[in-house]
């Protein structure tokens, strides 16, 4: 074998390739890898498991000794109103969201795709709010909610509708914020229903009409809803994710109230992390909040799976 | 007659004008092929016919209705695509009977589910399954009815798409380049096939390619088109021996056939350069005289009848036969010679070669490419005073 | 065939494309309504902006006094270009820890590779807010709070942009690199002069992505700065509002556009660059 192996060229390199990677190559790897393994470890790694060991604790910033207080924090989360409505208000706002702006971004998405006229213009404008200052846009939002001087009630005003407190009144406030988040992020998910769309072989369009499917309804669900499939998939993933996420629109427009209607996830994190200094505290929470995206990511992982399996 | 009629469509992409007044007319039954470079306006054609572009003019029948207006799910046509056009996420049973599902379930029987509740569905489906297994039986997929097309090599996939567009029986095929995306040997098997399936279906196709021989060899007439205009439609025997047109002369044989310019004098001989060629036309002025590589030969020196000096570039060597390159003395425009068998003698690279032709095959096209009347000029043997010009 | 559109559309008319467009834009007057009341708003004297009327054109024009008034109360100017600084800071460093090492994870065959690409892989689990709480701690204990460190630090490792230069760079044929080789380049040589200057869509693309990314950020800035000096564009806005204590929208509005415009000029001009951007990124991971 070994004579056979030798007198061939090309086997010959292979063997010297690696013996040639495993010596300088390796050391070579690891020194261009070093700055971001440094950075990894110090800015990513180590306060993540920082962050889990914390919440064993029951540490406040400042001060001087601290103790092990195993799962009482978590017990405390379940006692606690404000952590248990942040809960419950992250996954309202998540499952009204999520749906919505998927719906809607492709249902935008198949009508820009469906003609040339105002293809670009109506896909800029659409996707202003992805590329805009969340903070300046929940302000601007401030102001249209607003009671008394917006123009959302004046409007409402004029047909003699109600006019609900849309930011401070408990009932109103997770849709009010709910319909924020599907304006902020229904851009995003037209445009990557776009970028599916225009992945679709046009012949199927056309092998589908030849086929005798009746109507643009019947070719949506033979061809456009099944090739869309992995992009659907992705898109419900990084929108439920981005939504679990939110946090900038209650900060800034109702911190949480009135009376916790609107606290999520995030924001009691931070409160209490940051406002109120208990860092054992928030770092339970903090742990629940990676633990649901883990969960979500997983069944994404395992959705793909299957269906790269069957596909 | 019923078929296909297509009568002056033209279309424009813009200020492109891709068809311009083209007509024609398919037998029930027939087999037709639309040839030409691409570009050509024979994919848009097609898909006019199918209804799937609407001509800015024209009429389109097809079985005696016509169809113009009305759109392609409507008009019981079938279209075989070069990329197959295969629902990936159905099955091959599946992709098969969708023609047969839109056309004879209801909406209702074709939701999801609930459809299989409606009343007389079942019998409806196994009809529909009959169909479809009858359909794949014809082109061998029995045992791949429950494969994903992701999971079929390109010439299964080809066949899925045949048996999808055969199952329903319909009045025309249409087959836009069906395998232009196989390998070479899969092409020629599959060639026959489609030729058989449709000997036994028995509808009028219209099937598009750019390539010639396959046009050639498949149909029962071979329509020609250039530039969004069809130069000639006949049979392949009349194509290859009586193009119309210079560019259906040079488009149709392979190798292409030999172009010569040449002159026709007061006299009405034809020349190229000075050596006549012995034909004579009515026609006046600059020609191109056309020949095919196997109407060519060498002549033996001394033989009676014109022929042309040539040196020889290149030969190539076919097996069963020689491809001889040529340049001709007169105007340096290549000829290539077809010699039968194996003999190369004499046939050496930049050795002198006088080619006789056969004088009955001969083409002559005028400066607009249009043909011309040409014969053999009557032979005055002796006394004729062209014959000084040396042979051999 | 793959050039034809969509059957039908090439040749639907103004007149059947009317109803597509029609219900386009009804959609469009929605997202834009922000944005035409942020402008409306933003050169409305007081007076005007409480009388809740719907009219969009004001009576009296005061724009300078509500952009005027976000000029004299806060340095906006400042808050800017700490956004930019801190942007670029932070894109600047991405780049330069992630191509190397995903040029290490690509191209090269190394002992432990598998590991470092898990570790990395599980670096994308982790949201960005996690980490937060002891990186507040350790930055208060070293004394580097409001300071650019601060704001740039934590985001100078982006596992997404690891990942993402890593498919884009398996992409790139070896034999590129191999001729680098033979040419005697180093290994960082290479990097960064064979498979960068290849790898340009995706980094613009992925700087698109951060910086749009970075520029939004609020949770950590929160965190990390509390003096004026530092501030960023969004926590400029905030810092406003609460001086005003929320009551002249008009030059909160000013402020508003003040800090939006710069963005959302830059995605107008390379609109398509911007998309691109995310979704490329987007659908490649």
């Amino acid at each position: 074998m070994a004579d056979a192996a030798l007198t061939d060229p090309s086997a010959r390199a292979k063997q010297r390739a690696p013996a040639r990677a495993d010596t300088s190559g390796t050391v070579v790897a690891w020194l261009l890898s070093a700055p971001a393994i440094i950075a990894y470890v110090l800015m990513l790694l180590a306060p993540a498991l920082a962050m889990l060991m914390l919440a064993f604790t029951d540490f406040e910033f400042g001060a001087r000794t601290f103790r092990w207080v195993g799962f009482a924090n978590f017990a405390e989360m379940l006692g606690d109103r404000g952590a248990m409505a942040a809960v419950r208000n992250t996954a309202v706002y998540v499952l009204f969201v999520t749906p919505i702006s998927i719906a809607l971004g492709l249902l935008l998405a198949v009508l820009i795709d469906a003609g040339a006229r105002g293809r670009t213009v109506f896909r800029a404008i659409f996707f202003l709010p992805v590329v805009s200052l969340t903070v300046a846009m929940a302000v601007a939002w401030q102001y249209i909610l607003h009671p008394n001087i917006g123009p959302l009630n004046a409007a409402l005003r004029m047909f003699g509708a109600p006019t609900p407190n849309w930011l401070a009144s408990s009932e109103m406030v997770m849709i009010s914020l709910g319909f924020i988040g599907v304006w902020e992020n229904l851009g995003f998910n037209m445009v990557l229903f776009l970028a599916g769309l225009t992945a679709i072989p046009r012949d199927l369009y056309a092998a589908a009409e030849v086929d005798g499917a009746p109507g643009a309804w019947s070719r949506f669900w033979l061809v456009t809803w099944p090739m869309l499939g992995p992009t659907t998939l992705f898109v419900v993933t990084i929108t439920t994710i981005r939504s679990i996420r939110v946090f900038d629109t209650v900060a800034i427009l109702t911190q949480g109230g009135p009376n916790k209607a609107s606290e999520v996830l995030l924001h009691t994190m931070y409160v209490e992390g940051f406002q109120f200094f208990r860092m054992g505290y928030s770092a339970a929470i903090t742990m629940l909040f990676l633990a649901v995206v883990l969960v979500l990511m997983l069944i994404q992982t395992r959705l793909i799976e299957r269906r790269v399996h069957y596909g | 007659m019923s078929g296909i009629v297509v009568t002056g469509v033209s279309k424009s992409f813009g200020s492109t004008r891709v068809l311009g007044g083209v007509s024609l007319d398919i037998a029930s039954g027939e087999f037709v092929s639309l040839v030409g470079p691409s570009g050509c306006g024979k994919t848009t054609l097609m898909r006019i016919i199918a209804g799937l572009e609407r001509p800015d003019s024209g009429r389109i029948e097809i079985n005696q209705r016509d169809v113009t207006s009305i759109r392609a799910a409507d008009r019981d046509v079938a279209m075989v695509f070069q990329n197959y056009a295969l629902y990936p996420h159905l099955t091959v049973h599946q992709n098969i009977s969708v023609p047969l599902v839109f056309r004879r379930l209801s909406a209702m029987e074709r939701l999801p589910g609930v459809g299989r509740l409606v009343p007389g569905t079942g019998a409806r489906r196994q009809e529909i399954s009959a169909l479809v297994r009858q359909s794949a039986g014809l082109l061998g997929l029995d045992e791949l009815l429950a494969r994903k097309p992701g999971q079929l090599s390109g010439g299964q996939r080809q066949r899925v798409a045949l048996a999808r567009a055969i199952v329903r029986q319909p009045k025309a095929f249409l087959m836009d380049e069906p395998l232009s995306n196989l390998d070479a040997a899969l092409r020629v098997q599959t060639r026959k096939e489609i030729v058989e399936i449709h000997r036994r279906v028995g509808a009028s196709t219209v099937y598009v390619t750019h390539d010639q021989s396959e046009a050639m060899t498949m149909s029962d007439r071979v329509a020609v088109m250039m530039g969004g205009d069809i130069l000639q439609i006949a049979t392949p025997e009349e194509i290859y021996a009586n193009p119309v047109d210079l560019r259906v002369a040079t488009f149709i044989g392979s190798p292409k056939i030999n172009t010569q310019t040449a002159v026709v004098g007061d006299d009405g001989h034809v020349r190229v350069g000075h050596e006549p060629t012995g034909l004579s036309s009515p026609h006046r002025g600059v020609v191109t005289l056309a020949i095919r590589p196997e109407h060519l030969a060498p002549a033996a020196s001394g033989q009676v009848g014109a022929g042309l000096s040539c040196s020889i570039d290149h030969v190539e060597f076919l097996g069963d036969s020689l491809l001889v390159h040529t340049r001709a003395a007169a105007t340096s425009e290549t000829m290539i010679v077809r010699i039968g068998g194996t003999n190369r003698a004499g046939l050496t690279r930049g050795a002198t070669l006088t080619l006789g032709f056969n004088l009955t095959a001969a083409l002559l096209f005028d400066a607009q490419g249009k043909r011309a009347a040409m014969e053999p000029t009557a032979v005055a043997s002796a006394a004729a005073p062209e014959r000084r010009v040396a042979h051999g | 065939m793959s050039t034809h559109p969509t059957t039908e559309s090439a040749d639907r008319g103004l007149l059947a494309d009317l109803p597509r467009l029609l219900l386009l834009s009804v959609f469009a007057l929605l997202i834009l309504a922000p944005y035409i009341w942020m402008i409306a708003v933003s050169v409305k004297p007081q007076s005007e902006v409480f009388t809740s009327s719907l009219s969009l054109i004001p009576k009296q024009f005061a724009a300078a006094e509500n952009y005027g008034k976000v000029f004299a109360q806060v340095p906006i100017g400042l808050y800017l270009l700490n956004g930019l600084i801190v942007c670029l800071g932070i894109l600047a460093f991405q780049i330069a820890f992630a191509v190397p090492a995903a040029y290490a994870l690509a191209k090269l065959e190394f002992r432990g590779r598998d590991t470092l690409f898990a570790f990395v892989m599980l670096g994308l689990l982790v949201p960005v807010q996690v980490p937060a709480l002891p990186l507040y701690m350790a930055f208060a204990n070293v004394g580097l709070l409001n300071s650019y460190t601060a704001l740039i630090a934590p985001f100078t490792i982006s596992v997404f942009a690891i990942f993402l230069f890593r498919q884009f760079f398996k992409a790139i044929p070896d034999e590129l690199i191999h001729a680098a080789r033979l040419d005697g380049m180093g290994e960082s040589s290479i990097v960064w002069r064979v498979i960068v200057p290849n790898a340009l869509p995706a980094a613009t693309a992925f700087a698109i992505f951060s910086v749009v990314a970075h520029w939004n950020d609020l949770y950590w800035p929160l965190i990390a700065v509390n003096k004026g000096d530092y501030y960023t564009p969004a926590m400029g806005v905030l810092a406003f509002r609460s001086q005003e204590a929320g009551e002249d929208y008009g030059a909160l509005m000013a402020a508003s556009m003040l800090v939006t415009a710069p963005l959302v000029v830059a995605f107008l001009i390379a609109q398509r660059r911007f998309i691109e951007g995310i979704t490329m990124t987007g659908l490649k991971g």
